[in-house]
This record gives structure tokens, sequence and C-alpha cells, in this order.
């Protein structure tokens, strides 16, 4: 259970010596934050720099300041400048919503770049729904949302969980599966529908079994126990991992120290990457899986510039890269590509400009954006190697197309989005022919 | 050795491609497919190959004359792994790919080097390479059990070569039904979750077997069952003693001095830093000393968490005292500014603290799974708490601190330098906390935020057991741990974490001292 600052006096005192502390030992993310100049286009940045996530947001708050830093360097964009504001919402939600309306009020941006946790992008959307303004959603998440004014160019739960279970599926031969996630909104709608398609697969109930934790869970003994003994029931058996954050690196150790080895029982993590793992010894980890639409470890000449230039911008030459970058590397490109054919920077004409861009990816084809506001992607699987990076060991042919809402869900397989005129929805019920029907 | 003649290597002599060249491949199954013939081929380079392809070191050129060329890296040089020696080709660094592994190709390595250890001359390796083979149980390797039991000595790995036999055989479709029956008594006999896994994964067997089967899995269950009640005591002994450690440091300076300490998990979280710093020193200046960078971390660790403990004393919470609002509010702010910092100076990603091979992996004990790194920590904080009781009860420092802590006027009238005590004690709670950093650095992310996790753990175990009383913080992290433990598989590790936070509660509310209130004069202040 973590401390996090809340609605009260004292968690509105907390928040302030937060920002207080979060404002001065971050002085360098604020020094792009100069006087506006006339002739610039501003640009958002809303990620957290302190608290539980700056872990992993403050890595895309660095690169979306090296894409900035590179496209004004290109002559900037409409023959104007760009100017990052960078904002930092401390790992609170309500917060984001707050910094999200400073942003756009305040700072008058063209669009932001922002969140990483599902429960933030929930926060800030009536925000922009508000304001018209656009939201770039780099992480990948649960699907069950299509917005008008956000895109997600992150994978929805068919390009990364399901192409996953597939995999284990045909090469492991694997029989019997784990759920074992975080308790919070991506891992419980990730494995419901996870569990819908295993049994629509023919997966028997009792060969399933969900297990959730609560946030930074250190100590895993009796549920790594548990899985050993779940999955000596004679049938291949792996472990699906929705499992977050801080918590992961307690997990791993304890199954690499019970000796649960990759040969035995694989488990496949949809929220570890390259990041996550530079806090472990990888050896014992070896032959686990991840899924992911990019590992720093994929050949292409584009990957290979990305990084030296990451790592010529953060002056740090083993810095990793990971899935999140790549999807704010796309969103970034996308937006400046829609931009530019819009020849604006009006919210309602990009929007409308976006439909249809398509930009390279990192992994050598081309993401596009599609009319239910999510970007197709190719699917790869990992294998952990000893030195933490990822070894792909499968890959989909080509890029796979997001289903924002789920068919394999009750309330959503009838749902479709599409932000084309005259449907212009993003919740169209094609059974009852209306917009906005069974959602939530 | 004949493998020096001649231009072409012996093993390309025969017709048509050899073992190694299933290995230059992109195809998993085609490598692991060619690792099984490389086991069986007699090669005297298997062994070496099936190593190199084990760490990632083998590789294939397909840009020569003939069959692609197989090669082990070792440093920067290539070796020809047909021969063990340097290739005769030309080897241009861009033609060379890496042999990929996968899990697929990772069993395959696992059988091989079974099959080839199980004739090493040294009877542990052959004991632990029939383990390998028992754990695969391919019927393919039946033949090569038979040749190595006839010629097995050493009992032990007899017996383990018996149980990799009787597995292999039950998953093949050969023997009669009494070989089979026996060899369930085998497995029957070995007890353990990979027998019952394996003897559960027989299907289409005779009625007999498949009787003598069920009877055996009932009776392993059993078994499971009494050693996993064992099992949950371990685990909560285990978690007792993270939740100790992250309380000691808080029962001197919460529970003895009364001051709520917020930023307690930052020194925890400063201990394991300092871990981490002494391992990078170690392993830039003397990577020898790896197997106990722990030993020198621990002093490290106190000194430094206890220093940054007194400065605080000193610089900030002596104007406070008496006033537990402000100390809170204070304390809070400084563990957002501690995190910072840290945040600043290592950045905001995990730290790689390595663990030394002797507190790695586990021990089996009957049904039990202890490892090290668990055994270690329950060791560690028994000694610490020793330490702690000897400092408070046998030294004049400790009998200061419960003067002060008791009556402070009196304790200054007697001459007692009260504010160098506090000083000290403060330092001591905080660099009991550093040391919990170590530990706590074996097992958990070393991230800025390492300390808020524990630092509600903390309050809980120390408010739970009797503020004031070291002991009573003994006996209620170990029961909170136990608890949790207990409840985990039943409730599931969310909801058994909230009925354990509820029955504190409720508990708290009868009894508001928690389990061993202090008594006496002292506590009506």
């Amino acid at each position: 259970m973590r401390v996090t600052p809340n609605n009260s006096t004292f968690g509105r005192w907390l928040r302030g010596t937060a920002l207080a502390v979060a404002a001065t030992a971050s002085i360098a993310g604020y020094s792009l934050q100069a006087q506006a100049a006339e002739g610039t286009i501003k640009v958002g940045i809303l990620h957290s720099l302190s608290g539980t996530m700056a872990i992993s947001e403050t890595t895309l708050k660095d690169v979306m300041l090296m894409l900035i830093d590179q496209q004004n360097k290109k002559g900037g964009l409409l023959g104007k400048k760009l100017e990052a504001v960078v904002v930092d919402p401390a790992s609170n939600w309500p917060l984001f919503a707050e910094k999200a309306r400073e942003l756009i009020t305040v700072d008058k941006v063209a669009a932001v770049f922002g969140c990483w946790t599902s429960v933030s992008r929930k926060s800030v959307l009536p925000v922009f729904e508000e304001t018209n303004n656009i939201l770039f959603y780099p992480v990948q998440y649960e699907g069950e949302e299509s917005q008008k004014n956000v895109f997600y160019t992150g994978a929805a739960p068919n390009q990364q969980a399901i192409p996953a279970v597939d995999y284990l599926m045909e090469t492991e031969k694997v029989k019997r599966w784990v759920l074992a996630g975080t308790d919070y909104v991506y891992p419980r709608t990730t494995n419901k529908i996870l569990e819908a398609y295993l049994k629509s697969k023919g997966v028997a109930a009792e060969d399933i079994m969900i297990n959730y934790t609560p946030f930074g869970h250190s100590d895993w003994q009796n549920i790594v126990a548990s899985i050993k003994k779940f999955g000596s029931a004679g049938k291949k058996t792996a472990v699906v991992s929705t499992i977050n954050g801080d918590a992961n690196v307690p997990f791993y150790k304890e199954l690499g120290n019970q000796g649960i080895k990759a040969t035995d029982i694989p488990v496949v993590a949809f929220s570890v990457g390259e990041e996550e793992l530079a806090g472990l010894d990888t050896k014992p980890l070896v032959g686990h899986l991840a899924a992911w639409n990019y590992f720093q470890s994929v050949k292409s000449p584009i990957n290979t510039k990305f990084i030296s230039d990451w790592h010529e911008f953060t002056k740090k030459p083993t810095r990793t890269t990971n899935d999140p970058m790549e999807a704010a590397y796309i969103g970034f490109n996308m937006w400046v590509k829609a931009v530019e054919k819009a020849g604006t920077v009006d919210q309602t004409k990009v929007i409308d400009a976006m439909i249809g861009v398509g930009v390279p990816n990192l992994t050598g084809g081309i993401s596009t954006m599609m009319p239910n506001h999510h970007i197709t992607k190719p699917v790869l699987i990992g294998e952990v190697k000893g030195d933490g990076q990822f070894n792909v060991v499968w890959s989909t042919p080509g890029t796979v197309v997001a289903n924002e809402w789920s068919p394999y869900l009750e309330g959503s397989k009838d749902l479709i989005a599409d932000w084309r005129k005259p449907m212009f929805c993003g919740n169209f019920n094609v059974v009852t022919g209306k917009c906005g029907g069974a959602s939530k | 050795m004949a493998l020096f003649a001649g231009p072409v290597p012996q093993a390309r002599a025969d017709d048509g491609p050899d073992a190694f060249t299933g290995l230059a491949s992109k195809n998993f199954d085609t490598v692991a497919n060619a690792i099984r013939a490389l086991a069986v081929s007699g090669s005297p380079q298997a062994a070496a190959t099936i190593a190199a392809l084990e760490s990632e070191n083998l590789y294939y050129d397909t840009e020569v004359d003939g069959a692609p060329a197989i090669l082990i890296k070792q440093g920067s040089a290539y070796i020809d792994a047909r021969t063990g020696k340097k290739p005769e080709a030309e080897i241009s660094e861009d033609d060379v790919n890496n042999v990929r592994v996968n899990n697929a190709v990772r069993r395959a390595i696992e059988e091989a080097k079974g099959g080839l250890e199980l004739f090493s001359p040294d009877a542990a390796t052959r004991t632990k390479a029939a383990n390998d083979l028992f754990k695969s149980h391919e019927p393919s390797s039946l033949k090569m059990i038979a040749r190595a039991m006839a010629t097995e000595k050493d009992p032990r790995a007899a017996a383990a070569i018996q149980q990799a036999q009787a597995a292999a055989l039950l998953t093949s479709s050969e023997g009669s039904d009494a070989d089979r029956i026996a060899a369930i008594a085998i497995l029957r006999a070995r007890g353990d979750v990979e027998s019952k896994s394996l003897l559960q994964s027989l299907h289409d067997q005779s009625k007999p077997v498949a009787a003598a089967a069920d009877a055996a899995i009932s009776s392993l269950a059993r078994i499971e069952e009494l050693w996993s009640v064992v099992q949950s005591v371990f685990y909560g002994l285990s978690l007792g003693s993270v939740l100790l450690l992250a309380a000691a440091g808080l029962a001197i300076t919460f529970g003895v001095m009364g001051v709520i300490n917020m930023a307690h998990g930052e020194m925890v979280m400063i201990g394991a830093y300092t871990t981490y710093v002494v391992q990078e020193v170690i392993r830039a200046q003397a990577p020898g000393l790896f197997g106990a960078s722990l030993f020198i971390a621990v002093p490290l660790a106190f000194i430094v968490s206890g220093g940054i403990g007194i400065l605080i004393e000193r610089s900030m919470i002596r104007f406070l005292y008496g006033r537990p609002l402000e100390t809170l509010l204070a304390t809070w702010g400084l563990s957002l500014i501690l995190q910072q910092a840290v945040r600043s100076i290592f950045g905001s990603s995990n730290r790689d603290v390595g663990t030394p091979l002797w507190m790695s992996g586990a021990t089996q004990w009957g049904g039990l799974t202890i490892t090290w790194n668990r055994l270690t920590i329950v060791i560690f904080a028994a000694i610490v708490i020793a330490a702690l009781m000897a400092v408070l009860r046998g030294t004049s420092l400790g009998l200061q601190m419960r003067a002060v802590t008791q009556n402070r006027r009196m304790a200054a009238a007697m001459g007692i330098k009260t504010p160098w005590i506090d000083a000290l004690t403060f330092g001591l709670g905080s660099g009991v906390a550093g040391m919990a950093g170590v530990a706590l650095s074996q097992i958990d992310n070393v991230s800025p935020n390492l300390g808020q996790g524990y630092i509600i753990d903390s309050f809980m175990v120390v408010v739970f057991g009797g503020v004031g009383n070291l002991w009573g913080t003994v006996v209620s992290a170990l029961t909170l741990g136990i608890i949790n433990k207990f409840l985990e598989p039943i409730a599931g590790a969310v909801l058994g974490k909230i009925v354990v936070l509820i029955a504190l509660i409720l508990f708290i509310q009868r009894k508001p001292r928690g389990m061993f209130p202090l008594k006496g004069r002292a506590v009506e202040q």
C-alpha cells in the first residue's frame, strides 16, 4: 500500500510539499519552459517526475524533449519553433487533471503528450473533451475506450496480450494458465479479456488461476509456491503477468530463487521492459518472455539511429530504450505530420487530419493512425537474455489493427469506434445502430 | 589425435551434413533437433559446443564454402566448433550470426547436457544429470539411462538414475504393467512435486497401473498438504523478520523516543543505496570480494544512515519535541526531500544490487523449499534484535537512553547530557533502519520509493506490539507475518492485507497500547 497524497487538508498540504520538492529538484526539466517567445508552438508534456510513477514516466519526458529538440533542428513546424512545456503531476491522479487544464488554458499548448497509468488518463479525459485539445497516450492499456480527443499510440489488448497467449499455446503447448496481476484496472480488464479468450479456445475453468496482488507487493513467497503447485498438475503451465512496476523485481527474484526456470514454467509479461530489468540480475530469468511492439534489440537502421540519438541526448551511453518510448516517438511524428497536412495547429482540424497518417515505427515498418484513434503495430515476443535485453523469438508478419473494444467481452463486443464523419462516434453499437449504446 | 590430420576436418568427412550443420539455422526447432543429434553423435566437441550455445557464445557463418561454419566465440576470437581449433576460412565479422536460443532450444540443451554428463567421472555431476533427465523424462533417453545404470557404483547417483529411468519408462509406451507399477512406487518414494506432476500427466494406462498411480497421487497430495502448513509458517517467519527489520529502528525512534518519524523509510532506502554503492565500488576495484559485499555494507549502512539520523535530529527534530503533529509533517516533508535527492543523484530507475552466490537459490528440506536469501534475512534479523537488546540493556549508553526517556529532568539532574543522548538514540534507530536496508536490497527494488512501501507496515508493527517495548515489536512482527501468510492463500493478497488491517484496528480499539503495553509511571507522562 502506497502513501499517496489524497483529498484532505493534510493531503493538499502534502501535495504542496511534493510540488515544491519536485520543482526544486527538477529545475532542469523546467528550464525549457522559458518565457513564451512570439511565434512558437507550445507542446505540453504531462508526465510524473516525482512519486511512484516517476521511475517510468521521467524517461518519456526525456524522449519528448529529445524529439522536440530534433524537430527544431530540422526547422521546427510550420516555420515556427516548438516549445516544450513540462509540468509535474507527481503521480497524483487528480493533479493530472489540474495540470492538464493549466497546460491548455494558461500555456495554450497545441497538444499534450502524457499520462502513463489508465487512472491518470481517465482523470484528464473530461478536461480534454471540454477544451477540445489533443492528448497522445503512449502506453499499452486495457482498451475499452476511444475518445475524440485522445490518440492511443500504445497497444490495445489484441496487439499485445492475445498474440502472446497464442504464441504460448502454439509453440510452448501451454494448457494451464496463471493470470497474475496487480490489483487495478489494466490487469483486471486484460485478465477478463484473456479469461474469455482462453475459454473460447477450450481451456477449462480449473486450468485458469487468477491472482491479484497490491501495488508494490514485495513478499511473493507463497504466491510463487502456489504457482509452482498449480504447475505441477501434469500439464504445461505458463504465467501471464500483468504485474506492474515495482512489484516485478521481487517477483522475478523469488521465481529465480525458488528455481522456477523458463523451461519449466515460462512467464510472459506485459509490463516488463528493458527499463524494469535494469534493476535485476537477469541470469536466473533467461528465457522468460515479454510481449511488446518494440524491443531495444530490434535490428533496423531507424532503431540504431534512435538509440544513438538517445544516448547522445541523455549523455548516458548505457541508457535503455523501451516500448512506450517508441509509442511516444510514433505519436509525436504523427502529430507533426498531421499538423503539416492540416497546415495549422487548430485542434479540430488536426484531429481530422490525424486519421490515416502513417509514420515509420522503429521496427522497420509503418504505423498508421486508424479511424478508432489507435495505431497499427507489429507484435513481438522476446525472451529475456542474460544481459537484460530481449531476444525476439517471434513476431507478427505485418502490423495488427487495434480492437479498442474487445470482441471477447459481453459489454463491448458489439461496439466499434470510427471518428470519421458521418459516424464520428467512439462507441457505436452495430446491433442497435446507435452511438453510445452499451458503453460504460 | 586424429583431428590434427588433413585439410578436411574429421567431422565433415562422412557424407551429407553432420550434426553441427543444423545449428546454422534461424529455425528454433531445427537447432533443437541438431542439439539432440549432436548429443548422441559422440563427437568429442559436442560438450564444448553445447556449453557455448548455452552461454550464447555460439555463432555460425554460411558465407563459407561447403557446410556452414559453426564457431565458438572465445573473447574476441572465434574457434571452429567442429575441430576446436582456429577456423581455416577467413571469418568476417559481418557474416557471423549468433545461434539464437529460445525455450525449446534450452530444453534440448538441458536434455543433451543431462545425457552427456551422465557419464561424467564425478558422482555429483552424474546425480545432477540424472535429476535433469528425471525432469525432462524423454522416452528417448531410456537406452542411455540403462547404459549408465549398468556401470553406476555410487549409491546416490544410482538412486537418481533409477528415478530418471522410472520417469522415462512411465512416459514411454514400453514396459509391462509390473514394471510400470514398480516405476510408480519409485516415484511415490521420491515424493516431491515433480513426481506428482509426472504421475498426473499419465493417461490411457491399463487398470492396475492407473489404480497404482491414483493411490500414489493421493498419498503425495496428503504429504504436500502437510508440508504446505510448514511452508506457510516459514514464509510467515520470513515476512515477519522483514517487518521486524524494517520496524526495529522505528521501535527505537518512535517506541522509545516518541518521535513520529515519517522519514524512517528513507533511512531504510539510504541503507539499500549504500549497499548499491559498496557493490559498485567492489565490482570496479576488487571483484573477488563480491561475496563479502553485504558484510561490508552492513556496518557502512549503519554509519551512513545513523549519521544522517543524527544530523536530522540535531538540525530539525530537536526543535519539535513534544509537538507530534509538526514532527509528523516535517519528517514527511523530509522524506520527500530525501527521495527526490536520491532520485537526482542515482536516477529514477531501479538500481541493480546483486545477490552473492551463497545467498541465491534454495535448498530442499523434505517438502519445504527454503530460499537462502530469506533464511539469511531471518538470521540477520535475529542478530540485529539481539544486538539491539544488548545495547539497550547492557551498555551505559542504553542505560542513559532509558533514563532519559523515562524521566528527562531527573536524568539531566544526574549529569546525563540529554541532548546528546537524544541525538545518539535517534542515530541508533536510523542506523538500524539502514542495516534493514541492506537486507531489503536483497528482496526488493532498490529505488527511491523503497522506504515508502515499509513505513506503514513499520508503524503497524510497533503500535500493535506496544509502543516502547522491543519484545512486543518482535512478537508483533512475527505474528503479523504468519497471519498474513496463512490468510494469503485463502483470501488473496489484497483481501488478506485488508483483513489484517481491519483486525488490527479492532485490536487497537480494545487495547490502545498494543499487545505488551509499558507499565509504570513513565507511561503516564
